[in-house]
Parts: structure tokens; C-alpha cells; sequence
């Protein structure tokens, strides 16, 4: 058990769409894909527009600014790295331009959470990368 | 013969209405049954499967075959089972819908005169002796250290398994509509009445609210008890054309209607994927091809991965408005005695989990009017669904014992 605990939470490595997006969340910036044809606005996981397929994309600053979509508490032990924090939520963030994130709500207990609140983002620092965590606005 | 209002009158019926039936159901020991890979599990139903039907091995010449999550069966069935007349073959997967999907595919072959008789096959063996269902599917994650890209927030978020997608989408329906966990635990219940009846259910003692919410937490809001079973096994159907049914020995099964829908991305801006599903565009396309509506219904075989699938599924086929599905199951409306039999067998939650087989094998047997003591007694019409991925797969039967 105590080797288990040992083991790190998986942190993403930045790929080609999503390289920007990871710099900037080194400096606090929150960045969204903008198609430049039809308007879409998109988490960068991808080289097109996934409505129109154009290939014109550009970077946007967002606001950091979302509220909750849903959220879930994890009792169930999937990887060890995240044995000390269960139970713990995992949380759909919609931010205030559309885009849904997959995260975590720091600076709250989880009984309190609730779907529809505003959250701001917290980024949460690593070696390498930076997560964008939400804490209530 | 049953009488359907909707479809009297000078209206043609649809062309593919009755153009098929199912001839042949096999089912092998399901649940922790040890010894076999999945692909003499899928063996064993094919072969019980043509004896149902009364078909010797030469007269197959269509095999559909879909593996489950150890992807233990691949096109090799084919020569395992030693299948040499085929003039239709494929291995398909759209995940828990693929089951409905196969006879979906057979139908249209036969009706296109591709072939006559059809099988179609899951097959799965993801528990090993000793070992857990959640080891099963993938409870101990093996996360790369360093997932690629924007996917990789999901794992950092800790975000695991199928487990976790649907407790968001049962959440969301709880805030937007006031869904109780009582009413996902009425789901539970109803289901393990059923099971209790039914002797290859894997959980037949009897169970109650209480024990509902005192079974652990997987993830808020699903208890254990929300979440279907990991089972063994196999089930095969044999799909022939209807005029050649009649005449061979099981009552056929005549496919009515079928559809899919299948939204996509789930999380993608705008979209509304926790609380309204595929199963909208599926509803449309089946009961119109099978000419009658969700009134119509007499017995319900909802794909139920989780209790919340069954509530999201009835509303989006129209059997109550979409928000109201907790109210309309908390009165034990799906359970024995109740007036929308649903997942007679136990479904996934309390019988067995050989994904989209689940419901359409229960479906057979209620049309059949072969299910001893759970056996509804009005089935004239059966609605069959199977539902993958994170609610982004969907796939229908509609199915009666009558032809017309």
C-alpha cells in the first residue's frame, strides 16, 4: 500500500493540438481554438474545426470563468496515485465560451459542490505542465 | 393476433416490417464460469443456438459476430466453428449496441436476398479466477504516466472507467429535473424482483431499498447496485427470413421495427448528451417502421449498464416526458406486476452482462411466452434497445410474436 501511494497521478503530455494550450497554462492563461470560418469555439484536441472541418483555427484567451455542469464523487480505487484523495470529485466545468473541461474543484469540501455554481480557474502547477483546476468564483 | 390502431387503415405497412424473425437463441452458463475462452463460450451458443432452430451447421451462411471487452472472438469464429457456406460475414462493434445492430444487419441481408440464415454472436470472458470484476474492466487503471494531450486531463482529473461518465450523467438529470437516488434504486429493486425468478440470473436473492443505499459508493451518485454485473458466457440468435420462420420449430420472432441514433461527442459545447440520448432518433425511425407507439409497448428490454440508462431510456422513447422518468418508475411500475414489465430477466444489473445479448435474449424468451414463472403475460409487443460507449451508441428492436 505504501509502495502503491507512491506512485504519481498521470499528468498529460502536451501533443501537437494541444501544445499551445499547455504554454499557456504555464503563465495563467487559459487558451481556446477559434475557428476562423465558422466561429466555433473548441478545446484544442484536434487540427480541424469539428463543425465545419475547416482547417483555420486560431488561439482565443478565455475568461477562466465557467460554473459546474455535473460533478461525481470517486470512491472506487482505479490508480494508485489518487488512493489519498478518494473520495474525491471529478467535474465537468462548462466555461463561459462553451467548452467543457474535465477537472477537479480545489477549496471546497465535496458535500457543498453543487450543479450551475461559478467556478474560476486555479491552475495547478507541475514540472511541466500546468492543470486547470476550478475553485468557486 | 394483435390489434395496433396505428397501423389500420389505408396506410401501407413498411416493406422490412416482418421481413425477418429470430429462429434460434443459444445461451451458454453466464457469470463466473470458469474454464472456457470466449471463443468456445461463443462456440457452445452457436451450437445451441442452430439446435433451437432446428438448422444443421451447412444451412448457416451468414455469421455476425461481436466480441466483448476481453475481445476474445474475432473473424477465426468462422473457421473455429467451421463455417464454410457463408455468403455474409462480418465482426462488428458499436460497443453495447451492437447486439441490436446485428440483427439489424441481418435483417436487411435477408431481405436483400444476401442470405437466409444468419448468426449473430457475443461472446466474452473477462474474469479470471480469483480476480474481481473491477479488475475486469480496467478498476486498476493503467494509466500511462504521461497520457498524450488534451485526453490526458480526463486521467489527471482522475476520471476512470465507464463508471464515471454515467454518474456525471445521472447527476445532471438529478439537478436539472430532481431525479432522487430513490428513484435509481427503484430501478435496482424492480430489476432484482425480476431475477429472483429467473433461474440464470447471477443475483437471485431478493433485495430491498434499504439494501440499495447501503451498498458502497462506486462514484456519487452510483451505489454498486447502480451498476450491472461482468460476466462469462455467450449468447447466439439465429436470424432468418420470416416466410421460412413459420415452419421451422421455436414461435418466430418477428422484428417489427429497428433504429439507431448515435449523437456523439459528449462533450462537446452545446451538446446535451447526460440527458437525451440517441434513443430519440432510434425511437423515431423504429416506431415508425413498425407503425405504433410507445402506448403500443407491453414489455420494455432496456440496455441498463447503470439503473440511470433504464430512466434516461424510457423518456427518450416517449413513455413518460423528458425530466419525469424518476417519478415514473418510483411506483414499481417496471417491476413484476407492474404496468411496463422492464428488463424481466434481471437485465445487466441482476442476471447477466453479455452486453446488448442481455436484453435481446430476455426479449425472446417474453415473446416466446417461454419465461416460466417471470413470464408477462401480454407481450405482444417487445421493445428491445442496447446502448454503448458514454450514452453515444444506440441501436433498437422492436419485436412481437405476431407477424402482422
Amino acid at each position: 500500500m505504501s509502495q502503491e501511494t507512491r506512485i504519481p497521478k498521470p499528468i498529460p503530455q502536451p501533443d501537437g493540438p494541444s501544445q499551445p494550450f499547455f504554454d499557456a497554462g504555464l503563465t495563467g492563461k487559459l487558451l481556446l481554438m477559434k475557428c476562423t470560418a465558422c466561429g466555433a469555439v473548441r478545446l484544442p484536441s484536434r487540427r480541424h474545426c469539428d463543425r465545419c472541418l475547416s482547417t483555420d483555427l486560431e488561439w482565443v484567451p478565455a475568461s477562466g470563468r465557467g460554473a459546474v455542469r455535473t460533478f461525481g464523487v470517486m470512491h472506487q480505487r482505479y490508480h494508485p496515485g489518487f488512493n489519498d484523495d478518494i473520495p474525491y470529485n471529478v467535474t465537468i466545468v462548462e466555461l463561459e465560451e462553451g467548452p467543457r473541461l474535465p477537472t477537479n474543484l480545489v477549496g471546497i469540501s465535496n458535500d457543498q459542490i453543487r450543479v450551475g455554481m461559478p467556478v474560476v480557474v486555479d491552475w495547478e502547477r507541475h514540472d511541466d505542465v500546468a492543470l486547470p483546476k476550478f475553485r468557486p468564483a | 393476433m394483435v390489434r395496433i390502431a396505428h397501423n389500420q387503415g389505408v396506410r401501407m405497412s413498411h416493406p422490412l416490417r416482418s421481413a425477418a424473425a429470430i429462429t434460434g437463441l443459444g445461451m451458454t452458463p453466464m457469470g463466473r464460469v470458469f474454464g472456457k475462452s470466449a471463443t468456445e463460450f461463443a462456440a457452445d451458443a452457436i451450437r445451441l443456438a442452430l439446435a433451437d432452430a432446428g438448422l444443421n451447421k451447412a444451412e448457416v451462411d451468414g455469421l455476425l459476430i461481436n466480441a466483448g471487452v476481453s475481445q476474445g472472438i474475432s473473424l477465426g469464429l468462422q473457421n473455429y466453428v467451421g463455417l464454410d457456406n457463408l455468403r455474409l460475414l462480418n465482426h462488428m462493434n458499436a460497443a453495447g449496441s451492437t447486439a441490436a445492430q446485428m440483427v439489424q444487419y441481418a435483417t436487411l441481408a435477408i431481405a436483400a436476398g444476401m442470405a437466409k440464415h444468419v448468426v449473430c454472436v457475443f461472446a466474452d470472458a473477462p474474469l479470471t479466477q480469483g480476480s474481481s470484476a473491477g479488475a475486469a474492466y480496467g478498476m486498476r487503471a493503467n494509466a500511462p504516466a504521461r497520457p498524450q494531450g488534451m485526453v490526458g486531463l480526463y486521467t489527471a482529473a482522475g476520471y476512470f472507467g465507464a463508471n464515471t461518465p454515467y454518474a456525471l450523467a445521472a447527476r445532471r438529470h438529478m439537478a436539472l429535473y430532481g431525479t432522487t437516488q430513490d428513484h435509481l434504486g427503484a430501478i435496482a429493486v424492480a430489476q432484482r424482483r425480476w431475477a429472483v425468478m429467473n433461474p440464470v440470473a447471477q443475483m437471485r436473492q431478493p433485495m430491498t431499498m434499504v439494501d440499495y443505499h447501503a451498498s458502497r459508493w462506486i462514484i456519487e451518485p452510483l451505489h454498486l447496485l447502480d451498476c450491472c454485473l461482468v460476466s462469462n458466457g455467450a449468447v447466439a440468435v439465429v436470424v432468418s427470413p420470416a416466410d421460412v420462420a413459420r415452419d421451422m420449430p421455436q414461435p418466430p420472432v418477428y422484428i417489427w421495427g429497428m433504429g439507431q441514433g448515435h449523437p456523439g461527442d459528449s462533450n462537446r459545447a452545446g451538446s446535451d448528451w447526460e440527458t437525451e440520448t440517441g434513443a430519440r432518433f432510434a425511437a423515431r425511425t423504429a416506431f415508425a417502421m413498425a407503425g405504433i407507439g410507445p402506448a403500443d409497448v407491453d414489455v420494455c428490454e432496456l440496455y441498463d449498464c447503470y439503473t440511470y440508462t433504464v430512466l434516461v431510456t424510457l423518456e427518450d422513447y416517449g413513455f413518460c416526458p423528458k425530466g419525469e422518468g424518476g417519478p415514473f418508475v418510483a411506483d414499481g411500475r417496471l417491476g413484476p406486476g407492474g404496468s411496463l414489465p422492464t428488463n424481466t430477466g434481471g437485465g445487466e444489473l441482476s442476471a447477466y452482462y453479455m452486453w446488448g445479448m442481455t436484453p435481446l435474449s430476455e426479449a425472446i424468451i417474453q415473446a416466446r411466452g417461454a419465461g416460466g414463472a417471470r413470464q408477462v403475460a401480454k407481450h405482444d409487443v417487445i421493445l428491445c434497445t442496447g446502448n454503448g460507449g458514454n450514452l453515444s451508441y444506440h441501436a433498437c428492436l422492436i419485436l412481437s410474436p405476431h407477424a402482422s
